[in-house]
């Protein structure tokens, strides 16, 4: 509340008229909102004094495809781009108005090595705007958000623009590394003989091409190979994933249906039809996926495609600015964003159990337990390794061997869980997730009326045939939200 | 001092229990049937979980489970319960260790037996009992984690079923080789059936561990369950749990039909089943299999030959023939010397592989190690994969990269042969540290010297590190001859000083010699073991003294062996000889891989040390040798030339010349071929024996050890002690008594061995 106040006292001198309309209609929305905090005591602000307020303005994304669906010709930053210009649009911001420009992404495309920029500019963004491309696996993009949230931070920047990219049609795909050392060494030959003789060394072994690795760098362990193994060691039953599976995509479509999607912008692809809608969402029977073999241990492993999240095309975009900032320019933020967390694990046995190593320390940055948060969206790489991290948060055990506490914080409550979907329903394109996560939470916190919203997601490296795979270590990322 | 040896570095592997045999099976049948746990039962017992019987094994006195008496006949109680049951549809059979299914049976059982005849009849009442495992109509899978070698291996491999855990740790193996020994409970009948007949030779003939991946491949076992990360319960815990379910899935499946016993056969396996069909290949398979163990164990070992002849009869004349020649060559070979000898060690390294000097004050964390040559890098390379810090320290930039090149390279081979990924490659790396420097040598723990063989460098060394260590260091030196008590005179802290005597090279040989003086304090040999066995070496702890124990026996040996080759003994006959006689690398050879100049200095060293006893070969020979550059393999030439890149070698022209300026006419009472090897072992022999009486030695069995893991002593006659038992020191003594009259005090018995020469009764082991 104190930073309501001194919210609405700096902003009191009235600067822009369109602002201050803007203004008045922000505080009448969330009026009422604001005077239910002040009866549940235990809601408090999660400001800090001395740091500024960072918000989010808005956050869209691209439909999310499957891979090799309507964006298949396209490239990376074609992606990136739509999604820039569907925040401009839905923004109206200035397209000089930005500081800076921050996307991540896993897989990238050589030639546009730092899609930041390459998008920034076809998107029509004024090329004095620096930009820069991050990656950790699949919380890329929310790297790059709170890349962008420490520049506010640091006093260097007041409007980011942040999101996230992922192209999965496409990858790059090598040729072998003996036949790249030929092709370097033709460059340099200088006579005839000496490229006659290097193209003579050229054997049939060497054309074989290389694919983007499929395991693990550290552990070379495929990601769904280590679900498995992780939904093993926390008990979870086939039974129980394909169940989370149906969940997700029975709520992914409901909320498709009600039109809660709002995030998702509609997009003409060049030579191709305009796309308003993600793919991949898939309601079936438990009959049905319970007739699918498992796809990474076999016979008896319980990860399957069906709960397992899919290759995914997809992009996002987010506006972040400091509060001040944002009410100077008359927008209505949609959220704070309070905090966040990352933490590391073993890449071998705990790679996909980040959000049960993250949740706690978050909360307990914000002085917030589990019973506080109104909305959580964790990401979905697999329904047993969300309901392994469900479970591992749920153990004293656990929390005592592995995480150093006293007692565990407890699993989220359901009713407050992914109620729109998650990754296995609505895509995983790995660098574009995050954005989607944040921007989910806001949404949802502005739906039903909640004040704190929780984001977790796990991450590591690489891709499948078929599925998602892994990327280099697990790291969680944890995001609090409230609105005010 | 240096010696590589091919086959003792693998002979024996650690925690190999022998296959037993089961005892008499009694068909009692047990009208009472409960589903409960009996409480009177310690180590099996079982439950229904649902229509499957878990049969879980635990030997409550022992880390590891092993076919005791105990053991086996609860587990018949309980078979004959789960057979009587009728809820009961399959079984599985589970070890309720974590990290160990059956390691084996109880070797003392068969030492326990005093004639052939009783040993096969343990062997066939262990054959009778895994057949009705076999021919059992409820199916029983066997569900492994952890070792399954030996008779758990016969065991497993009974059962309709295997499942196994893709960990490090599960092994499965007929290791019974390399205690001369076969699988005496059906595993030679069975294993070929099940693996094809090459396969089952390479298995029982080398003993090595197999695992589980490579086990699935050969098809020993059906099914591979991942090992688990934290869960609810400790990993170890979850993974057995999980394992038992994913058992019990497949027992169910068998039983539903499900899963099919029969295998379909690939176009390979069929092609190969057709080909091992024709008799006339199975026989070239013998004959070829035969040469081989012939060419490798010159005839010193039965046990191979036994093995092979009882594949053969099973497969030529039949089960009936193949089980009965299994049984009567088991009984055959745990009578022998070799089986004996070989048990012998076996326990010795065991005892040898414990730290009879307590736990350390302070566990080693930081160890930094001087010189990057052959054996200081060693030393790196066998520590920093042990969660160890290492800094390797040189004088130059040539000689450090060199080491760690070394050090680099043989984690590569280990990435190469897939035993470790190349980020286990990396990430050991990150533990190792080369400097030109003394920084951060105050953070040392210990300090292992492994520089130039120089009284005067070793004094230097000591100072400067002495100079910038804190007080609890301890300052370990690596030398082959050297007297620690010598080098110590420059310590101002002698009690911190101690040697550790490696072997070449360092990561193939399993052998440390530890030596302390009367100064070194037990902290500082506790602290020396500890690293030792960290650094998964067989130890022996001696006392101090010019050669210390190995280098002092061996040195003797080498004198003659020059002698010899003054007497006109071709190098390649010598060699002939000593490997004939079980020495895994002859004499010559084995002057060329320790090194020509390393042989004339430890020579002229001992020589001035215990004067004529230690003389013989004239020690110019080799002096001559060094001078004209024939310093060995190391040097390209030696007694023989060594062309890189080419494994067989010629003998070095140019030795001629120089052996012919120091001939010497043989004395033809004292120069047939056996003469010349007990001329060469007797001396060898009996400087051990003087050890041992001067107290250099803490006992025999650490002297075996010690001449069979780091001097190649023939392992069939299973070290110098053992020999002088089963040979006879009467025998051995009058032998000498031959040579000493040609040759003088070279060859005088010392006191200790006449006193066994003279009291039959007395013995080194029992």
């Amino acid at each position: 509340m104190a930073s309501m106040l001194m919210n609405s006292l700096r902003c009191c001198p009235p600067v822009n008229p369109a602002w201050a309309v803007q203004y008045a209609t922000r505080s009448l929305s969330t009026s009422v909102q604001l005077h239910a905090q002040v009866q549940t005591k235990s809601k408090k602000t999660l400001a800090k004094p001395g740091v500024k307020n960072i918000v989010l303005v808005e956050g869209v994304r691209t439909p999310f495809l499957l891979s090799g669906t309507t964006y298949a010709d396209l490239m990376p930053h074609d992606l990136a781009r739509a999604a820039l210009q569907g925040l401009l649009h839905k923004t109206s911001l200035p397209k000089d108005a930005v500081d800076y420009i921050i996307y991540g992404t896993v897989i990238q495309e050589v030639k546009t090595s730092n899609v930041a920029r390459e998008a920034s500019l076809g998107a029509g963004f004024s090329d004095k705007i620096p930009s820069h491309t991050v990656t950790m696996a699949c919380i890329s993009s929310n790297v790059a958000m709170t890349t962008g949230v420490g520049l506010i931070t640091a006093g260097q920047c007041d409007t980011i623009v942040a999101g996230g990219v992922e192209f999965m049609s496409d990858v790059p795909i090598r040729h072998s590394r003996k036949m790249r050392k030929t092709m370097l060494a033709l460059n340099r030959a200088k006579t005839l003989g000496q490229r006659l003789s290097l193209i003579g060394s050229i054997r049939m072994a060497h054309l074989t091409p290389e694919l983007p690795a499929v395991a693990e760098f550290s552990t070379a362990e495929t990601m769904g190979h280590s679900a498995d193994r992780l939904a093993a060691a926390f008990g979870v039953t086939r039974l129980e994933q394909d169940e989370f599976a149906l969940r997700s995509h029975t709520l992914a479509k409901q909320a498709q249906d009600a039109g809660l999607l709002s995030d998702v912008i509609s997009f003409k692809v060049p030579g191709r039809d305009t796309v308003a809608k993600d793919n991949g969402i898939r309601p079936s029977s438990m009959e049905q996926l319970a007739k699918l073999k498992p796809a990474f241990i076999k016979p008896h492993g319980t990860v399957t495609a069906a709960n397992s999240s899919f290759l995914t095309d997809g992009a996002s975009a987010v506006l972040i600015m400091s509060e001040e900032k944002a009410l100077a320019m008359g927008y209505k933020p949609k959220a704070y964003l309070r905090d966040f967390v990352f933490v590391s694990q073993d890449p071998k046995d705990q790679l996909l159990l980040g959000p049960a190593y993250g949740t706690p320390k978050v909360l307990a940055r914000a002085g917030l337990t589990m019973d506080d948060i109104d909305v959580f969206e964790f990401h979905e790489a697999f329904a047993g390794q969300i309901m392994a991290n469900l479970k591992a948060l749920d153990s004293d055990w656990f929390a005592q061997t592995y995480m150093g506490r006293k007692v565990k914080v407890g699993a989220p409550a359901m009713e407050k869980f992914n109620l729109w979907g998650g990754s296995l329903s609505l895509g995983h394109p790995f660098g574009a997730t995050g954005c989607r996560l944040v921007t989910t939470v806001a949404h949802r916190l502005l739906k039903e009326g909640g004040q704190y919203g929780l984001v977790a997601a796990c991450a590591a490296g690489g891709q499948d045939s078929g599925r998602t795979e892994m990327m280099q270590e697990k790291t969680v990322y944890a995001y609090t939200h409230r609105v005010e | 001092m240096s010696l590589s040896s091919t086959l003792n570095g693998s002979y024996l592997t650690p925690r190999l229990r022998i296959n037993k045999v089961l005892p008499y099976f009694t068909s009692h049948t047990e009208t009472h049937v409960s589903p409960k746990i009996d409480s009177s039962r310690t180590h099996v017992n079982y439950e229904v979980k649902e229509d499957v019987a878990v049969i879980r094994m635990n030997d409550p006195t022992s880390k590891v489970n092993t076919l005791s008496v105990q053991m086996q006949n609860e587990m018949i109680e309980v078979f004959n319960e789960v057979l009587a049951n009728d809820a009961v549809q399959s079984a599985v059979l589970i070890s309720s260790k974590p990290g160990c299914f059956i390691a084996g049976a109880d070797i003392n059982m068969i030492q326990a037996c005093n004639t052939s005849e009783e040993v096969t009849k343990l062997s066939q009442e262990g054959q009778k009992m895994f057949a009705r495992i076999e021919n059992s109509p409820k199916p029983i899978v066997a569900a492994i984690n952890g070792p399954c070698l030996g008779g758990g291996l016969e065991f497993a491999i009974a059962c309709q079923y295997r499942v196994a855990t893709k960990s490090k740790k599960t092994v499965l193996g007929t290791p019974e080789v390399m205690l001369g020994l076969l699988p005496g409970a059906g595993g030679t009948q069975r294993l070929p059936k099940m693996v094809g007949i090459p396969g089952a030779f390479d298995m029982m003939l080398t003993g090595r561990n197999i695992r589980a991946d490579k086990a699935k491949k050969m098809g020993l076992v059906h099914q591979l369950v991942d090992p688990l990360g934290p869960g609810l319960k400790s990993p170890e815990e979850r993974t057995i749990e999980y394992l038992e379910e994913v058992a019990i899935q497949c027992a169910k499946g068998i039983v539903n039909k499900k899963i099919s016993l029969t295998k379909e056969k690939g176009m390979m396996q069929k092609v190969q089943d057709y080909v091992m069909g024709i008799e006339f290949v199975r026989q070239q398979i013998y004959k070829t299999v035969t040469a081989k163990v012939m060419k490798m164990s010159k005839g010193l070992y039965p046990a191979p030959l036994k093995i092979i002849e009882s594949v053969k009869a099973g497969l030529e004349q039949g089960p009936d023939s193949g089980y009965l020649a299994e049984a009567q060559n088991f009984g055959k070979l745990a009578m022998t010397s070799e089986s004996n000898a070989l048990i012998g060690l076996y326990h010795g390294q065991v005892a040898c592989k414990k730290n009879r000097f307590g736990v350390p004050e302070r566990p080693v964390k930081n160890l930094a190690i001087l010189g990057a040559g052959l054996m200081g890098a060693g030393i790196a390379q066998v520590t920093v994969d042990k969660g160890i810090h290492t800094v390797l320290k040189d004088t130059t930039v040539e000689g450090l990269s060199r080491g760690q090149q070394q050090v680099y390279k043989g984690l590569n081979d280990k990435t190469k042969k897939k035993t470790i990924t190349s980020f286990e490659r990396d990430f050991t790396l990150a533990s190792l540290t080369g400097q030109l420097d003394y920084s951060g040598f105050e953070k040392a723990d210990m300090v292992i010297e492994a520089v130039f063989e120089d009284l005067n460098i070793k004094h230097r060394v000591i100072k400067e590190v002495e100079a910038v260590i804190p007080p609890h260091c301890i300052f370990a030196t690596n030398t082959s001859a050297l007297p620690i008590k010598d080098i110590a005179a420059a310590s101002i802290r002698p009690e911190k000083v101690i040697g550790m005597h490696y072997f070449s090279p360092v990561d193939k040989m399993q052998l440390l010699e530890i030596i302390t003086t009367d100064k070194t304090s037990k902290d500082t040999t506790a602290s020396a073991v500890a690293v030792g066995l960290k650094q998964g070496k067989v130890i022996i702890v001696v006392g101090d003294g010019p050669g210390f124990y190995t280098t002092r026996c061996l040195a003797p040996m080498l004198a003659e062996a020059v002698r010899l080759l003054q007497e006109g003994v071709d190098p390649k006959k010598l060699d002939a000889l000593t490997t004939g006689f079980g020495f895994p690398v002859g004499a010559a050879t084995l002057a060329d891989e320790v090194g020509i100049d390393v042989a004339a200095h430890v020579a002229e060293d001992l020589g001035k040390a215990f004067g004529s006893r230690f003389g013989g070969g004239n020690v110019e020979v080799l002096k001559t040798m060094v001078e004209k550059g024939f310093k060995g393999r190391k040097s390209g030439k030696g007694c023989y030339v060594y062309t890189p890149g080419l494994k067989s070698k010629d003998v070095n022209p140019d030795i001629e010349d120089v052996l012919g300026k120091y001939k010497l006419t043989p004395n033809p009472l004292v120069s047939s071929d056996s003469d010349v090897q007990y001329r060469l072992v007797s001396r060898f022999v009996n400087e051990a024996v003087m050890c041992l009486q001067e107290g250099i030695l803490n006992g025999p069995v650490e002297g075996d050890i010690g001449a069979v893991f780091g001097l190649g002593f023939p392992p069939c006659l299973g070290g110098p002690f053992r020999f002088v038992d089963t040979f006879g020191a009467n025998k051995l003594v009058e032998k000498m008594k031959r040579y000493e009259e040609v040759y003088g005090n070279h060859f005088t018995p010392c006191q200790l061995l006449l006193d066994h020469a003279k009291d039959s009764s007395k013995r080194f082991h029992k």
